[in-house]
């Protein structure tokens, strides 16, 4: 046995983490940890690496029991950690940065030389010497991996880590998984993606609420099985009906801004259109330009010519968020804590910000009474879990504030919507409602663009695809004229019009 | 062991427990150094909690120095709340009493009463400009105007040397640093008789309940301080930050100019390099003791004012250096940054 967790608790104020969860993972096992957000994975992982101290239970690391002190004991042992967010310098080179975690007296030289020949073994491609930041998001994964892969570990865990990739990239993640394991590394996989484990793993452990729901071997299971042991009970199906677009209400034409910062993407002669009743899918990994885009679309960037973006016809590119609020278009940015909401104000103060202020205004003043029967009404239509109006944004949980901030901006009566990241962390009872709500906006003849990362949501939801890579824009295509193949292909920034010179540039950062 | 745990709510209880606390270490802190410097603590604390309170000319000697910092105090929660961070009040304070003097030393004595409105009209335009400057330079060149208003008080503090050892000195004044005396009509007259007290103070209590309103019930008060409690919601909600920064410094240099110059007319009566007594930075321990609300600031404008009145009464009656005044400001400010904590974490004993 490589790795037992015996009886783990662990609980937070308020909240129960972990409650008795019982694990094992033998040597070369792949190991899924499958349960929603908030389920307890990243705390159940973060016990195991050390970070934090669970309150009953004890690990037992080959055969012996042992108290985690802390990740640099973690480490010692043989666990190695790939975090969902990366810990890299984006100024540095790769090589530069793994050998800032190694111990003194290594020469970089001889670090490049060990990252070439792990990366040789296992087929992780990954360039040493170039600087982070030109590496796309699959390559800055794999250089962590490459890092955690040089300690020669006993154990990885990998937290979410398909979250950022492409198929593509997903799938040459999964060979060198495998190989790992049939080298006798065991590997703890984090996800709540079931194709992913039924496709991967050896064994599963779902969790939900912090306790154990299942214990299972995923290539018996079905997704729907498994997606019962995670969220309790069968996500409600989701009716899609063809939509009929009306008049163009938002269009952008030729879109070309410099990045405002050092890290910040180009926009690259972007040109899309959204009609009346049609919901526009962007997908694409993020980083792509995505802020840049949604930010120039709903006014917080005002750098573009007025003619850039327009609204219904009208030029709107110098305009401010509140202008093109009063002209109908409506955001849900991905942020919903200090974004969309601000988070210590209760969610009453919170409709201020966006939904009807005319309303709630009278002379300047505030007036509340009308602020607090739009909270209500937001609460009770869109059935968000929250102590009453008073209670404040941040005492919400993901999913609710969610709904409550989609159902706020649909109180607002929009006539164009851009929404981003919908349902990210957000359990799947709410995502389920809150697509289904984005459609019924479409039906009566919003104007939706959607842009998200996760593939399955805009095929679900999206009547037109269009894909974002390096600031650029794929051309549009009907959804149901599309795959998951190649929708993942031009995730590399490889469509047929991108122009020969640059999709080699492009194809190289991507791969 | 003691350790410290994040609460899953900040507690509205320890927001306003926090400053008594705070006060009663800074009272503990008191009772040491009058012990160590061989003086009878409860003598020594008298002289700060209980000669100003004990009789109705002590109230109004109290509310009298309490006015300045009240308003300071309030234009400066306003700031705070909206993540502008002047410090330089003590700058629109000098100021705002360089404005308002000079229009006073326009009045002779049969000049009409009404001359006092120009005066603090000027007084509220001085506190302003010097404020508008701090914002010019942060919305032009994006300056830090933290730095910017500390440094402008240093500009304003030579600009009144400058005024009072030169072209405004009193030619009868035996040479001495000062203007002449403001004539009577400008001066603002005794509420109650036999007390020093002034318009001043009403004028603060009208002003907090204003700047309540304006905070807690004006859409104006609401834009401002999202834009301080999460900047990138106020951008998603299109409101301008520049609008904020320039509403908040004017309001703040206004209320600071508006100090100045009622001090100026009011117990001062011409001005001297001395205006200040560094009520400009004590207002800033107001403005965080009060919780950055209009009551609040109310309570420790109060509170601050003791501390003057009982280091003045320490150096005469005890013979203890001056300094205690601000060795008391800087022991509360400091206690209430550490109590504060309790606000998000609370105590727990382990073994």
């Amino acid at each position: 046995m490589r790795l037992a967790l015996e009886h783990i608790s662990k609980s937070y104020p308020g909240v129960k983490a972990n409650d008795d969860i019982s694990l094992a993972v033998q040597p070369g096992e792949i190991h899924a940890v499958l349960g929603e957000n908030g389920a307890g994975k990243s705390t159940l992982m973060k016990i195991i690496y050390g970070a934090v101290q669970p309150d009953a239970g004890q690990i037992v690391w080959n055969g012996a029991p042992v108290r985690m002190k802390n990740p640099g004991m973690a480490r010692e042992l043989g666990i190695a950690m790939v975090y969902q967010h990366f810990s890299l310098f984006d100024t540095l080179t790769a090589a530069e940065n793994i050998w800032l975690g190694l111990g003194r007296g290594t020469s970089l030289s001889e670090v490049e030389t060990r990252i070439d020949a792990i990366a040789q073994r296992y087929g992780l491609d990954c360039a040493p010497r170039r600087p982070v930041h030109t590496l796309s998001v699959g390559e800055r994964q794999r250089v962590e991996i490459i890092r955690c892969l040089l300690a020669d570990p006993k154990l990885l865990i990998l937290d979410e880590p398909t979250s950022v990739l492409t198929p593509q990239a997903v799938e040459k993640l999964f060979v060198v998984l495998r190989q790992l394991a049939a080298d006798g590394c065991s590997i703890l996989y984090i996800s709540h993606k079931l194709d992913e484990i039924r496709n991967l793993c050896h064994h599963c452990t779902v969790l939900r609420g912090g306790r154990v729901s299942g214990r299972v071997d995923p290539a018996q299971e079905t997704e729907a099985s498994l997606s019962r042991l995670m969220i309790g009970a069968d996500p409600p199906a989701l009716q899609h009906r063809p939509s009929q677009p009306g008049e163009v209400l938002l269009q952008v034409d030729d879109l070309d801004l410099p990045g405002d910062g050092e890290f910040s993407v180009n926009l690259d002669h972007l040109s899309l259109e959204v009609r009346a009743g049609e919901i526009l899918g962007i997908a694409g990994v993020s980083g792509n330009g995505q802020q840049e885009l949604l930010a120039t679309l709903s006014g917080e960037d005002r750098r573009a010519r007025p003619a850039a973006v327009r609204l219904a016809g009208e030029p709107v590119g110098t305009l401010g968020p509140g202008e093109r609020r009063k002209r109908g278009l409506h955001f849900i940015p991905e942020e919903r804590l200090g974004r969309a909401t601000v988070p210590v104000l209760s969610l009453e103060q919170n409709m201020l910000l966006t939904a009807r202020p005319a309303e709630a205004t009278r002379h300047g003043l505030i007036h509340r009474q009308t602020l607090r029967e739009q909270a209500q009404a937001v609460i009770a239509r869109f059935g968000v879990k929250a102590g009453g109006p008073q209670a404040a944004a941040r005492s919400l949980s993901g999913g609710n504030l969610q709904k409550y901030i989609v159902g706020r901006e649909i109180l607002g009566q929009p006539r164009v919507l851009l929404v981003a990241q919908p349902t990210w962390g957000v359990d799947v009872g709410a995502a389920a409602q809150i697509r289904a709500e984005l459609l019924a906006l479409r039906d009566v003849g919003c104007a939706l663009l959607v842009i998200s990362e996760e593939l399955d949501e805009l095929f679900e939801i999206a009547d037109r695809l269009q894909v974002m890579a390096r600031g650029r824009l794929s051309p549009s295509i009907v959804r149901a004229e599309a795959t998951l193949e190649q929708i993942g292909v031009w995730m590399s920034g490889l469509w047929p019009q991108a122009d020969a010179a640059t999709s080699k540039e492009v194809a190289h950062a991507a791969a | 062991m003691l350790r410290l745990e994040a609460r899953a709510n900040p507690s509205r209880l320890m927001v306003w427990l926090s400053p008594l606390l705070a006060l009663a270490i800074t009272v503990a802190f008191g009772v040491a150094i009058f012990l160590a410097m061989g003086k009878n603590p409860l003598h020594g604390l008298s002289m700060f909690f209980w000669e100003p309170l004990k009789n109705a000319y002590s109230l109004s000697e109290l509310a009298l120095k309490a006015s300045p910092l009240i308003l300071i105090g309030l234009g400066l929660a306003a700031c705070y709340r909206s993540n502008v961070w002047n410090i330089g009040a003590e700058g629109q304070y000098i100021v705002g009493a360089i404005f308002g003097g000079g229009v006073a030393l326009l009045a002779g004595d049969t000049t009409s009463h009404a001359i006092v409105l120009p005066i603090l009209l000027a007084g509220v335009l001085g506190g302003m400009v010097w404020a508008a400057l701090v914002a010019l330079l942060r919305d032009w060149f994006n300056a830090n105007e933290i730095l910017v208003s500390l440094m402008l008080v240093y500009v304003a503090q030579y600009l009144l040397d400058y005024l009072v050892y030169g072209p405004w000195k009193d030619p009868e004044g035996y040479n001495f640093p000062q203007t002449k005396m403001f004539a009577d009509p400008a001066l603002l007259g005794h509420l109650i008789e036999g007390t020093r007290l002034n318009w001043g103070f009403p004028i603060a209590l009208v002003a907090v309940g204003l700047v309540w309103v304006f905070l807690f019930r004006s859409v104006q008060g609401f834009r401002l301080q999202v834009g301080g409690l999460a900047p990138g919601a106020a951008r998603y909600a299109g409101y301008s930050s520049r609008k904020a920064l320039w509403t908040v410094l004017l309001m703040s240099g206004g209320f600071a100019g508006l100090a100045g110059s009622l001090d100026a007319i009011g117990p001062l009566q011409q001005l001297t390099p001395q205006v200040s007594q560094g009520y400009g930075f004590a207002a800033i321990i107001v403005a965080f003791v009060g919780r950055l609300n209009p009551v609040g600031i109310v309570l420790s404008g109060a509170l601050m004012a003791m501390f003057y009145i009982g280091g003045e009464l320490a150096q005469s009656r005890l013979g203890l250096p001056n300094a205690m005044t601000g060795v008391f400001q800087g022991l509360l400010l400091f206690s209430l940054l550490a109590c504060d904590i309790l606000i998000d974490h609370r105590i727990r004993f382990k073994r």
